[in-house]
């Protein structure tokens, strides 16, 4: 405080001007505030997303493979092309099993969080739940090859525990089976539900803590059972949470192109493609066009999420 | 005991939630393990036996070295750009109202909305346009692009917690703007960019999506780890580096969180 009063004493300079000068003109203060945050999101940013927008319209000159920049929509065509529609579905498809996967599997967690934990243990499944959110995204996809690796960990469970006919039953579906899990559509699905459930978890607990115990008392005075009133009354509160979590756990995994080419066989997923095309293909403009397939597929459903009060969950 | 519900959980929601966080928890022992593992060709388990001479064989590895010393200065660089246009976009926004506020925190929380990949494609073409070669600042600028609303966050939210009452008194006292931000506002923020910075860092540290589009030659640490499980060369040196990666991103984390513990999970989430 004596460095305050000091400071406060000192005669008034250019600095003392200047923030009078800033104080008297709120918008000015503001605008220099944010110019340098605006200068990078906005133009470099914004900018390049733009630039990414505009080269899916450009086009490919087929013999020397440069980039042509004229207005052209056959990226767009290329898009409707039965391989990468395929592509396309099989993401979307995988999204959705995830999504689904994740709430299942998160909600018993996060309402045991909310409504049965304090002080210490809370704090504990707080941070544990946090932890693989911030951390190690490679590490936590390399752990799963060492346990689905034929010889690894999953495979000797299966095995010590006599459940070996389980394991090659499953692998056996068409579609989501391989020659081992580390190879099969199963495999990508296990690894996309283990890395996205920290981001399904938090929303729901967060929505969840938020419902107050009087109206589980009101609904128990009412004569409701206990599914009644889960079902009833916790249930639809807990709705925007989970929507909220979905949003992240669907948008994560439209993006992703690193899980599917570890761990999966070798059906492609739009980011692999997006991948693909801008690399070894030098495909920008039709890598272009595919991402706008995960932004407009996202736009529709933040619409939808908006509608349900998921934002207000977040 | 518990604050609410006459009768505790019931045993299938609680062997659920506990077999839940087993799920998220469980695989990483494995990684701990695997380090210690005598085997080198393969992921058999049980291992055949342990040893700790895989720590001292990735430590002669320089190009270990390099990848984590890159690593390192690029969430350094990203980091500290980060606190700076994080803290000056969180102390516009914290408490004005004005046109325009939802577009610029949509603008804010927009580099981790979208898809790591759209980030990284869309910044790699503007780079193309421009002719601008890949290095170590294509990598800073992607890099802090997505720090930003990290260290906004969990600023923002110390600010609405700051009373506007001190920042009248400051002004009554006879402080002019700059004293109160030095004298009041900083010293009240420090923790909370201490924390937003931490979790920048982890962030950065770990990277590697944006990064594979915005790096040219260069190898940061996940870079370095994605080649290796892409085509191994040293399953044992993988292993030990998978270690180092999460001991070095566990620490800053944890300190977040204890740093920040007040300000409503602020630290909480990547929203």
């Amino acid at each position: 405080m004596s460095a305050l009063l000091a400071a406060a004493a000192a005669p008034a300079g250019p600095l003392r001007w200047l923030s009078s000068f800033l104080y008297n003109r709120r918008g000015l203060y503001l605008a220099l505030l944010l110019a340098p945050p605006l200068f990078w999101l906005g133009v470099v940013y914004c900018g390049s997303l733009l630039s990414l927008l505009a080269s899916s319209f450009f086009g490919m000159d087929e013999f020397t493979g440069m980039i042509r920049r004229e207005f052209t929509l056959r990226n767009f065509v290329d898009l409707a092309a039965p391989a990468n529609l395929d592509v396309i579905v099989r993401t979307v498809a995988m999204a959705t099993a995830v999504t689904l996967g994740c709430a299942v599997i998160g909600f018993p967690i996060a309402y045991y969080m909310a409504r049965y934990t304090r002080g210490a243990l809370r704090a504990a499944f707080y941070l544990g739940v946090m932890l693989p959110l911030w951390s190690s995204y490679l590490v936590r996809v390399y752990a799963w090859k060492l346990l689905l690796a034929k010889e690894g960990v999953v495979n000797w469970v299966f095995a010590q525990t006599g459940m070996s006919w389980l394991l090659e039953a499953l692998l056996s579906v068409p579609v989501i089976g391989g020659p081992s899990l580390s190879i099969s559509t199963l495999g990508t699905f296990i690894v996309f539900v283990y890395i996205w459930l920290p981001f399904m978890i938090l929303p729901i607990q967060a929505a969840l803590e938020r419902v107050p115990q009087s109206l589980l008392d009101a609904s128990a005075d009412l004569g409701a059972r206990d599914t009644a009133t889960f079902w009833k009354v916790i249930f639809p509160l807990a709705l925007p949470g989970i929507v909220a979590g979905s949003i992240f756990t669907f948008s994560l995994t439209l993006g992703d192109y690193i899980i599917p080419g570890i761990i999966g066989d070798s059906s492609m997923f739009i980011g692999q493609v997006v991948f693909l095309q801008q690399g070894t293909a030098g495909n920008v403009p039709l890598a272009a066009a595919f991402t706008i397939v995960p932004i407009a597929v996202m736009a529709v459903y933040l619409t939808v999420a908006k509608r349900m009060g998921a934002f207000d969950a977040l | 005991m518990r604050s609410d519900g006459r009768q505790g959980a019931s045993r299938a929601l609680k062997s659920a939630a506990i077999a839940g966080m087993a799920f998220l928890h469980v695989p990483m022992l494995f990684i701990v393990m695997y380090a210690f593992s005598s085997e080198d060709q393969t992921y058999i388990f049980p291992p055949p036996g342990f040893t700790t001479k895989w720590f001292g064989v990735a430590w002669e590895r320089p190009d270990v070295w390099q990848a984590i010393e890159l690593s390192l200065q690029v969430a350094v660089v990203s980091t500290a750009l980060a606190i700076v246009l994080g803290t000056l976009a969180a102390l516009a926004l914290a408490r004005a109202r004005f046109f325009g506020r939802e577009a610029i925190s949509l603008l804010l929380v927009l580099p981790i909305a979208l898809p790591g990949i759209v980030t990284g494609i869309a910044l790699r073409s503007a780079y193309g346009l421009a002719e601008i070669p890949f290095g170590f600042w294509t990598i800073v600028v992607g890099h802090a692009t997505f720090c930003v609303v990290v260290v906004f966050n969990n600023a923002v939210a110390r600010l609405r917690r700051t009373s506007p009452s001190l920042i009248e008194a400051s002004m009554d006292l006879g402080a002019d703007g700059f004293q109160t931000l030095r004298y009041v506002l900083l010293p009240n923020l420090g923790t909370a960019l201490l924390a937003g910075g931490m979790l920048a860092f982890a962030l950065s540290f770990d990277e590697v999506i944006v990064t594979t589009f915005t790096a040219g030659q260069q190898t940061t640490l996940p870079i370095w780890m994605l080649q290796e499980l892409v085509r191994p060369r040293q399953r044992p040196v993988t292993n030990v580096v998978a270690v180092v990666i999460v001991a070095l991103t566990f620490l800053p984390i944890l300190a977040a969180y204890y740093l920040t513990r007040g300000d409503e999970h602020a630290s909480g989430g990547r929203r």
